[in-house]
């Protein structure tokens, strides 16, 4: 594994990162444009690809239909005619109980929680990583191994022990409870990622900054964050969506004032008002994936660049 | 690099007070909450917990719950197929991406996308599409299939793979990123060596590219596991659980005793069963895989 | 409405400079979501504001334990709502025990609720102690057949008039593609459906010996076998239903996709939505038009011990306005349900409300399984039922051997 290090070091002291990852495949060169084992490789690609967007076709074109053409037409056919009303409706319209205003009520809940709550857990889950990598301490492997238990403990479980604690720590309802919530059920996974990405930069690094006197602080913001980007979006990437996707904990341990926007994806979704209006339902769901799927768009590349990086090393 | 660095040397204070909110979540939420959970598991506790002991009485009546072993039943058969499909579709469509294809921006992004919808979403438009009325199914026979027959969520044999579907539409592109991520770390010499003794791609992949990417297949393993541990809202969205209870989940029983039956007692009796299972299988795998040496 | 609460407010301030009393924000919660349910709690919302307080609206959709989660986590999390819904009944029974929720005896006899409402056996269901914890708002009853006269004149049968005929024109809607049952397919309305069968097939005694006093031998004799008997019927007319709500499968009545359904009273509000006409575009046979008596669930409102007074304050005159003879008469009227004062007008009422009244007038009434029975025990049925509908392999007499031992086990 020495030599992978190396490049990781190569590309992170200098050698342009991009080219490193883009020069990728490695796998046996392709020979003719048509040949059989093309027809094949993007033969089996297109049927997959199919079982991914199918979805996706079906979510967008229901959004766009009027409920007339949804009752007699397939899921499958084009609308005939476009309309955005189910968009409006889903963002500014439906009602839940007395409250008719859409999606749009919860989205800035959404924006205050995910925010302090993807910074506040990431910060923890590095400086924790950084630290097992190396900065260890006798017994930081026993805390470790519970956190990779706690990773494995169904959120329900724990549901009444946190509302406890939150209680005994006046936290209850407030955002604060909520950042730390979504900070401590991060925790497992985001830890064990960076654990693994700190572990693999070259320990010379480490061992140089420490002759040169800088301390713990000092290398964790001097070293290791510059060096780090790549694994800070993946973890980002994984926070932005699993916050933002939240439900359970945004519903149990807050008040009516910070529900997120998937209590409002719920409530239009579940409050059938006579029919289900399957149209409306699909916008809200696109609508409410936007923001995750946005930042995914953005940062893919830095993605998958950062999961090379980070995951490859055990 | 296994044992080079100087940690005796270099440990200190700071970095013991930079662990505090590690060790507080490990100690205080995972075990203190665990502890808890399996003391109030021996009372009659209903709505809210109380200390009036019943021995092991939750426990007898958790194991002779139907519906418990059910769940027990499902999340075994749902796991290990789980399991395993993600793993071989991962790997697979990671090995074809990676076989310098064009437009691989494209097809990385069509595969990964469904990651960034939550489960309600997921479990919403397949539920949807599976729909014999108006669906997969319909659609087949209205092209001419009249006796073709796709509604897995109303045939109780089936609605579990329904339910797979569906969670492997939202979570194999991750587990295909991050096996192409390892395999893009695999030095390009491995493979011309390969190639110059003439082994066979297959026999490439097989005994010398996987065992190679043991890292990733820990990361990945961690993600899909939990995940299968934690099935809920997905069956939630999908079937409630049904037809019958044919897609009745272990968290499922848990959730639905401590607020739909009030019976908290039996709800946490049966969170120590899990919990225990995890223990069991998880601690010692990851003292191994994480604990003495800190490299590989 | 607004700016007068607005003018009380200066009003009050002008006298008191620091009350704000007339302007209190109260957070109420409850599942009431669909069209017809909706539409009912805007009755209360509406006069609630005309006091001069304001109603803050927190519903959540979906499954009951979804709601019933929060509502727990915010009371004993330290940071309750105003008020909630709940179901009366033995439901609350622990969080009253421990001393969190209001005590309202004061409030009920200053308004005199033990001589209104009616039957007295509501407000038995929130008294505990000789304490009334609660305030019902409605009756509710399960005991009804909903059916579709379109999908009847379709298949070219007459509308029947009981449960025999009901089973019996099953075979001529089968023929015609229509279902003759709809079921939505989740457990509360499987077992909600027994328990129908229950309370009409068979006589009264042995729903109230089963649920009441808990008589194992009963259980498992021969007239629940009859009701199991039936119970399969239901099972055999509802195959290929698919909807999951209950106002799916009403829909489906209501768009004569289905014969029937056995539902609730509240099934009534989406007909009133979908603006369909008792008696001529739909039917309602309550006791299945067997056994005509009704159960007397409903919805109540529980008041959480709040520290804040202008809060508290607020709580006391919702609890009170929730009773009012207006009040009683708008929300029931779009609810469906039935009000729970005996001495107010509703001749406004439609043909079913009006048969339903006439049997509470006349003291035809069975206790809910709510009041019966325990969250725990409801659920195990729920679960029971929810096998037994989904898997037409389960016999009637596998299920009630293991509906005897339930009720056996049940405290």
């Amino acid at each position: 594994m020495t030599d992978i290090a190396t490049a990781t070091a190569a590309a992170s002291v200098g050698m342009p990162e991009e080219a490193r990852i883009d020069d990728g495949p490695r796998g046996p060169r392709p020979t003719r444009a048509l040949s059989r084992r093309n027809i094949m490789l993007y033969g089996t690609l297109i049927v997959v690809s199919l079982y991914y967007l199918l979805p996706l076709y079906v979510m967008v074109v229901t959004s766009l239909k009027g409920m007339p053409e949804i009752r007699v037409g397939n899921v499958f056919s084009p609308p005939l005619e476009i309309t955005f009303q189910p968009w409006v409706k889903a963002w500014a319209e439906a009602c839940t109980g007395l409250n008719c205003d859409g999606l749009s009520r919860g989205f800035w809940n959404s924006v205050r929680i995910t925010i302090p709550s993807v910074v506040a857990s990431i910060a923890i889950a590095s400086v924790n990583g950084y630290g097992l990598a190396n900065w260890r301490f006798k017994g930081d492997n026993f805390f470790f191994t519970i956190l990779i238990f706690g990773a494995f403990i169904p959120y329900q479980v724990m549901l009444y022990p946190v509302v406890i604690i939150l209680r005994e720590l006046g936290l209850y309802g407030s955002l604060t409870g909520l950042v730390i919530v979504h900070s401590v059920f991060g925790m497992p996974i985001l830890t064990l990622l960076f654990r693994n990405y700190f572990t693999s930069l070259p320990e010379e690094l480490f061992k140089a900054a420490r002759v040169d006197g800088a301390g713990y602080w000092g290398i964790y913001f001097r070293i290791m964050l510059p060096m780090s980007l790549p694994i800070f979006v993946v973890a980002m990437i994984i926070q932005v969506t699993g916050i933002w996707n939240d439900f359970l904990f945004g519903t149990v341990y807050t008040k009516p004032d910070y529900w997120p926007m998937t209590v409002q994806l719920n409530n239009i979704v579940n409050s059938v008002q006579g029919v289900k209006e399957y149209n409306v339902n699909m916008a809200a769901t696109l609508l409410t994936g936007l923001v995750p799927l946005f930042i995914y768009f953005v940062s893919g590349k830095l993605f998958v660049r950062g999961i090379a990086a980070g995951a490859v090393k055990g | 690099m296994a044992s080079g660095r100087p940690n005796q040397l270099f440990r200190n204070k700071t970095a013991k007070i930079a662990a505090i909110p590690m060790i507080l979540t490990a100690m205080v939420v995972f075990i203190g909450g665990t502890g808890w959970t399996v003391v109030y598991s021996f009372t009659k506790s209903k709505l809210l917990p109380k200390l009036e002991w019943v021995g092991f009485d939750q426990y007898e009546r958790l194991w002779s719950t139907n519906r418990w072993i059910v769940s027990i039943e499902n999340l075994a058969i749902y796991g290990l197929s789980m399991l395993v499909l993600s793993f071989v579709l991962g790997f697979l469509l990671a090995a074809l991406m990676d076989q310098k294809i064009r437009f691989e921006n494209t097809f990385r992004t069509i595969m990964l996308y469904p990651f960034a919808l939550s489960f309600i979403v997921t479990g919403l438009v397949w539920q949807w599409l599976l729909n014999p009325e108006f669906g997969i199914q319909q659609i087949v026979r209205n092209l001419g299939w009249e006796s073709f027959t796709f509604d897995p969520l109303y045939n109780p044999d089936l609605a579990i793979f329904g339910v797979m579907l569906a969670a492997l539409w939202q979570g194999s592109g991750l587990v295909m990123v991050l096996m192409l991520a390892g395999l893009r770390g695999i030095d390009e010499e491995i493979w011309k060596a390969a190639r110059i003794d003439g082994i066979p791609t297959w026999k490439t992949y097989l005994f010398i590219i996987i065992p190679m990417l043991r890292p990733v297949f820990i990361t990945a393993l961690v993600l899909i596991t939990s995940g299968i541990i934690r099935v809920y809202d997905l069956v939630v969205a999908q079937t409630s659980g049904g037809p019958g209870l044919a897609t009745e989940m272990p968290a499922k029983y848990v959730y639905d005793y401590m607020f739909r039956a009030q019976n908290l007692g039996q709800a946490f009796a049966a969170s120590t069963m899990m919990l225990l299972a995890v223990l069991v299988v998880v601690v010692p795998w990851a003292m191994m895989e994480f604990g003495g040496k800190k490299n590989d | 409405m607004r700016l007068r609460s607005t003018i009380a407010a200066l009003a009050v301030s002008a006298v008191l400079p620091a009350a704000t009393a007339h302007a209190t924000d109260l957070e109420v919660m409850h599942w009431w979501t669909s069209g017809g349910e909706a539409a009912a709690v805007a009755e209360f919302a509406k006069a609630f504001d005309a006091t001069g307080n304001h109603w803050v609206d927190a519903a959540f959709a979906g499954p009951g334990e979804q709601a019933r989660a929060i509502m727990v986590s915010r009371i004993t999390g330290g940071d309750p709502m105003g008020a909630f819904q709940f179901n009366h009944g033995r439901q609350a029974e622990d969080l009253i025990e421990a001393g969190l929720l209001r005590d309202l005896t004061d409030i009920a006899e200053a308004e005199g609720w033990k001589d209104v409402v009616n039957p007295p056996s509501l407000l038995d269901g929130c008294t505990v102690d000789g304490r009334i914890y609660c305030t019902p708002v409605n009756i509710h009853s399960w005991q009804w057949l909903w059916l579709s006269h379109k999908a009847y004149e379709d298949a070219g049968v007459p509308v029947p008039t009981n449960w025999d005929e009901f089973v019996a024109a099953a075979p001529a809607l089968k023929e015609k593609g229509i279902l003759p049952m709809a079921v939505g397919q989740q457990s509360w309305q499987q077992s909600g459906l027994f328990n129908v069968l229950m309370s009409s097939l068979v006589p009264v005694e042995i729903f109230e010996k089963v649920y009441g006093d808990k008589d194992a031998e009963v259980a498992a004799g021969p007239e629940v076998a009859r009701v199991f008997k039936a119970a399969a019927d239901a099972r055999e007319m509802s195959d290929g239903s698919t909807v999951q709500s209950w106002n799916e499968a009403t829909n489906l009545v209501i768009t004569g996709k289905a014969g029937g359904q056995i539902m609730g009273d509240w099934a009534q509000g989406e007909f009133s939505v979908a603006e369909q006409k008792a008696g001529s575009d739909y039917s309602c046979l309550p006791g299945l038009g067997v056994t005509e008596v009704l159960g007397t669930g409903g919805d109540a409102f529980y008041f959480p011990v709040l520290d804040d007074e202008e809060k508290s304050k607020a709580q006391a005159e919702l609890a009170a306005l929730l009773l009012k003879p207006a009040v009683q008469v708008a929300f029931n009227l779009k609810k469906g349900s039935l009000p729970v004062r005996g001495d107010i007008d509703l001749s406004t009422a439609n043909d079913c409300m009006q048969k339903g009244l006439k049997l509470l007038a006349e003291n035809k009434l069975v206790p809910d399984t709510n009041q019966l029975l325990t969250p725990d025990t409801t659920s195990q049925i729920n679960d029971l039922f929810a096998e037994f509908f989904a898997d037409a392999s389960i016999t009637p007499e596998d299920a009630q051997k293991r509906f005897a031992d339930i009720i056996a086990s049940a405290d």
